[in-house]
């Protein structure tokens, strides 16, 4: 089984999107062990043990992450299918890259469609949550 | 799509995965990041009836350097790669060609010994291999082969791996202090499979006379190629990149299908191999000055 479906299915991870289902969209993207990774290209019995957050527990139940509220000021999302996934990358690209440019935003989001938004919200967005981030840290 | 059912085999030491691997052969694929084989497992392309999953086996995570060579264990994932310091100061090819495969969420995961064991043709990391003349260790039950990365691929996906045997490390020359590097790329957008690449090494002995070249070029035939650049050590780099471009794409046999034409991936090796020897000249005479 599929790690996205044992997400979404057994365990009802519901913002564990699915997309492409071949690695290549970026919807289905979590963290593993603190790492930005596809969960459509692994199976459930791959990470036995594994720590795993998925965009649910990127922040404290009812509450939403500087990222998350950088997405909501600059309309980062649309739909929001895509959502989830770039706010799982951002988690441990900004850990990385605490100050990153623009250029290094748009390299990172290339690892993810987004069909509705546009991008340049996003990356707004991002760099900002990025500059609140270093203030308030 | 769902991959087809298949068993599933999670070694924890070498000797395990090699054991599995003599006992199933044929019938087995080796899954690392999974990168690669994840999507074909999904669209069945490949439908193995077993799959042994080395990413937990610890041995195959290193990076070391011994004497002459910097080896990389097959199973270290690329963004480990590309924040090592190591190899960004012994193999400095290698650090440039990374940031150009896939992208920042496959690259925590990918691995450079899965890149090179599948063998796409436009791939980065074994045209890297190559360009450097590293070396393939491959590992079986029964012994270790050595193989020349120039040898190593043979075709488009086809490689000199028996189905018994697991790609174990890699071994990448180390730079000279004195060498400039250079790896450029063109692809439909950033972090696809290469149109076409090139990466250039260059050396030298005094500034007017080229010690040592080598050019490299993917994507452009069934594998990632060295040109043979003879004629052109011991002249002087003034008009090198212009003539050498037009020589390699007169050496390359370019593939044609519905990435690109033959003619475009001619006219993108001329144009690559000028760009990648006129940065990896620059970086040598920086280098040259900087160690006198
Ligand atoms: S669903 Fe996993 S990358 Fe598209
Ligand atoms: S918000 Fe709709 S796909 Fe990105």
């Amino acid at each position: 089984m599929l790690l996205c479906d044992f997400l979404r299915h057994e365990l009802h991870a519901f913002a564990v999107h699915v997309g492409c289902e071949h690695g290549v969209c970026g919807a289905c993207t979590i963290l593993i062990e603190g790492r930005a990774v596809r969960s459509c290209t692994q199976y459930a019995a791959q990470a036995d043990g594994a720590d795993i957050v998925t965009a649910e527990g990127l922040a404290p139940p009812g509450t939403l992450n500087e990222v998350q509220r950088a997405f909501m000021k600059h309309h980062a999302l649309q739909c929001g299918f895509c959502t989830p996934g770039i706010l799982c990358s951002v988690a441990h690209f900004l850990r990385q890259t605490p100050e990153p440019d623009e250029r290094r935003v748009r390299e990172m989001l290339s690892g993810h469609i987004c069909r509705c938004t546009g991008y340049t919200s996003i990356v707004t967005a991002i760099l900002e949550a990025a500059a609140m981030m270093r203030k308030g840290s | 799509m769902k991959p087809v059912a298949f068993d599933y085999y999670r070694p924890q030491t070498l000797s395990e995965a090699l054991e599995l691997l003599a006992d199933k052969g044929d019938e087995a694929v080796i899954l690392a990041g999974g990168m690669t084989l994840g999507p074909m497992l999904n669209l069945r392309i490949v439908r193995p009836r077993a799959v042994i999953d080395i990413s937990r086996i610890e041995a195959l995570q290193t990076i070391s350097v011994t004497g002459s060579v910097v080896v990389t264990g097959a199973g270290l994932t690329q963004s480990e790669a590309l924040s090592s310091e190591i190899i960004a100061r012994e193999v400095p090819l290698l650090a440039m060609a990374l940031p150009w495969v896939g992208h920042f969420q496959t690259r925590n995961r990918g691995t450079l010994g899965g890149s090179v064991a599948h063998a796409d043709p436009s791939a980065e990391i074994p045209l890297a291999l190559v360009a450097c003349g590293g070396t393939v260790v491959l590992q079986s039950r029964w012994g270790q082969r050595r193989i020349g990365a120039r040898q190593f691929f043979v075709g488009a996906l086809v490689t000199q791996r028996r189905p018994d045997e697991m790609i174990m490390a890699l071994e990448w020359p180390r730079s000279a202090p004195d060498a400039g590097h250079a790896f450029s790329e063109i692809a439909q957008r950033h972090g696809d499979f290469a149109i076409a690449a090139a990466a250039c090494t260059v050396r030298l002995a005094k500034p007017d006379r080229v010690e040592q070249l080598v050019v490299g070029i993917g994507g452009v035939e069934d594998r990632p190629v060295a040109i043979d650049v003879s004629s052109f050590l011991g002249q002087a780099p003034g008009e090198m990149a212009a003539k050498l471009s037009e020589y390699a794409a007169a050496s390359v046999s370019p593939m044609d299908d519905r990435s690109a034409s033959a003619a475009y991936r001619t006219a993108l090796t001329k144009v690559l191999v000028e760009r990648a020897v006129n940065s990896a000249l620059s970086i040598a005479r920086l280098q040259r000055g900087r160690l006198q």
